[in-house]
């Protein structure tokens, strides 16, 4: 890990980069109260009024603070976005862990769910399950983690079924170790560095999920400042040739590159090719 | 061949029940939803008289084991039942949007299937190259941004600022093949270009997995052209798996077209996929849905029989 972290200090100057827009993502998303001038859902002057140095990137279509909202919207779809990656990540290599551990029945039963659940397009299964189940925060939270955990899934089975079948697993076996021992001490270690360069990528899935569905009218919902309903909200002024309204997605476009870019580079890293 | 068979029919014996399930579980979701579907479909202010007969007619107080049976029944001859929000026919309502959705997508995979796999077999080729690290970065962005962020991008550079494009795709059944070509373009183009991402990066992968062979090194030191060795030898082994791409990626286009036709307004399947997930009008959700699983199935188990096709050493998995 040391090694990696060292070694990363060595990165093309696009890592860097990366690395920046990341840190500053998250520096908007934890202090977002002490950064904006405005709060999030406070009316504040006229709708769509230009860039001055009031408000510096307008107003937005009930005349609140577009920059205001667009750190708000950091803090929102980043918070909501990491909260269903850490879950979708448990639930998912946990049951992957699991199915590949136990087999049989077990294994049949998750994977033919699994197998259910992905020949329906992620985006068309969360509208779906949106339309029967609502859309509150907490609802949208367990949809998008449900979709995602089963794609996470495959990645954790295939992984843990490998380690399933080697000798030091053989040997825990022999020894006659704990069901948590096997999982914890065995297979976990040994299947965590795919697990991890999955995290980084399913963050940006999810977190594209999140925004296309705020933006098609069906995610987060108003006054709750988000970068997907951002857009929505304020596409009437993109007819006019304004693009203040596209900043949000622009800021989702460089974050998802951004992680996608130090996730390659830390893949490079850990599996040894020479920096 | 009767090995390639057999796994078809497996395949399709695993895909058919899928769909099965799907189904059931979009019939049991709406179902299970509080209201009263005779109430949604008649109104607020409906006659005790007529909301019993319509109760009567949906087989709505029968079980619910019952009622599933004559869904799925009815499904199967496609009856897909009553639009809640407009009280049109679905079957209908449908079958006025298949048309355009299908005209989008098919438009946006020719725009962009030659394109990808040209510059796909060129980035492999030239690999480590100015040309493949800007590409690489070019279809990273591609994938990265939001589809509405690339398409309300040229709203803004070619019907705006430019004037070339409409910015909304209007059109109805009258227009001709040409002015569709012309209203769709940029949707299809904004469909295109994620699509091309991941067949170029899937390309230039399986191409450089055969280049580094053997037999191709062998092609080189005989003295064949450049070319000669692309087309002779490295392409015909690496068509498999891109063959799989492509089609992988035209299953993709059922998602792609959702998010698209409501930047551009288009009149298509997505379009009324989302206002019907709105507006809780689950007779057409539930039809689309299924409609567009079956396609995404149908989709993957052809790139799953064409990679077996064209890759013999599959065909003795395990």
């Amino acid at each position: 890990m040391f090694a990696v972290l060292n070694a990363l200090r060595r990165s093309p100057v696009i890592v860097w980069i990366s690395i920046a827009v990341l840190a500053l993502y998250i520096f908007a998303a934890l202090f977002a109260p002490l950064v904006a001038p405005f709060g999030e859902t406070q009316i504040v002057g006229r709708a769509y009024e230009p860039w001055s140095t009031h408000f510096l990137l307008g107003t937005d279509n009930l005349g609140r603070d577009m920059f205001s909202r667009l750190i708000y919207g950091a803090r929102n779809t980043i918070a909501i976005t990491f909260i269903i990656t850490i879950l979708s990540s448990l639930l998912g290599s946990g049951a992957g862990v699991i199915a590949a551990l136990f087999g049989g029945w077990v294994d049949q039963f998750l994977g033919r769910t699994v197998d259910v659940a992905m020949s329906v397009p992620a985006l068309i299964l969360a509208l779906l399950l949106v339309s029967f189940l609502g859309n509150s925060v907490p609802i949208l939270v367990l949809i998008v983690t449900f979709i995602e955990a089963t794609r996470i899934f495959r990645v954790a089975r295939s992984a843990a079924a490998a380690v399933v079948v080697t000798d030091y697993m053989e040997d825990a076996n022999l020894r006659g170790e704990s069901l948590s021992w096997k999982i914890f001490r065995e297979i976990l270690p040994n299947i965590m560095p795919p697990l991890m360069a999955d995290f980084g990528l399913r963050f940006c899935f999810v977190v594209l999920l999140i925004s296309s569905l705020s933006f098609l009218g069906l995610g987060i919902q108003p006054p709750t400042a988000d970068w997907g309903s951002m857009v929505r909200d304020n596409a009437t002024l993109i007819s006019f040739g304004d693009t203040t309204p596209l900043l949000p997605a622009a800021a989702i476009g460089t974050l998802v590159i951004a992680i996608n870019l130090i996730v390659d580079r830390i893949i490079d890293l850990s599996s040894g090719s020479p920096s | 061949m009767k090995a390639l068979l057999k796994i078809i029919t497996v395949r399709i014996g695993f895909a058919l029940p899928t769909l099965l399930i799907v189904a059931t579980l979009t019939f049991f979701g709406m179902a299970l939803q509080p209201g009263d579907p005779a109430q949604a479909l008649l109104g607020r202010d409906a006659a005790p008289e007529s909301l019993a007969a319509l109760r009567l007619e949906l087989h709505l107080n029968e079980p619910i084991q019952v009622r599933y049976f004559t869904w799925l029944n009815d499904t199967l001859h496609g009856r897909l039942g009553t639009s809640f929000a407009n009280k049109r026919d679905v079957v209908e309502l449908i079958a006025s949007r298949i048309g355009n959705t299908l005209f989008l997508a098919a438009f946006a995979a020719v725009l962009s299937i030659p394109f990808s796999l040209i510059i796909g077999v060129l980035t492999a080729h030239f690999r480590n190259s100015i040309f493949d690290r800007i590409v690489n970065i070019v279809s990273l962005s591609f994938v990265s941004f939001p589809e509405y962020f690339i398409g309300y991008i040229f709203i803004v550079i070619f019907a705006i600022k430019l004037r070339i494009f409409p910015s909304l795709a209007q059109i109805d059944p009258d227009s001709g093949f040409l002015s569709r070509v012309y209203q769709t373009f940029l949707p299809a183009l904004t469909l295109s270009l994620a699509m091309s991402s991941h067949i170029m990066r899937l390309t230039r992968a399986s191409v450089l997995n055969v280049v580094s062979s053997p037999f191709v090194e062998m092609a080189k030191l005989k003295g064949l052209s450049p070319l000669r060795v692309v087309v002779t030898h490295v392409l015909p082994n690496s068509l498999g798996p891109i063959i799989n791409v492509v089609v992988l990626n035209l299953a993709y286009l059922v998602v792609g077209v959702v998010v698209v036709e409501v930047v551009f307004v288009y009149p298509g399947l997505g379009q009324l996929f989302v206002d019907a997930a709105a507006q809780r009008d689950f007779p057409v959700v539930q039809s689309i849905t299924l409609l567009f699983a079956a396609t995404y199935i149908g989709l993957n188990l052809i790139a799953d029989v064409l990679a077996i096709a064209t890759n013999p050493k599959l065909l003795h998995a395990r």
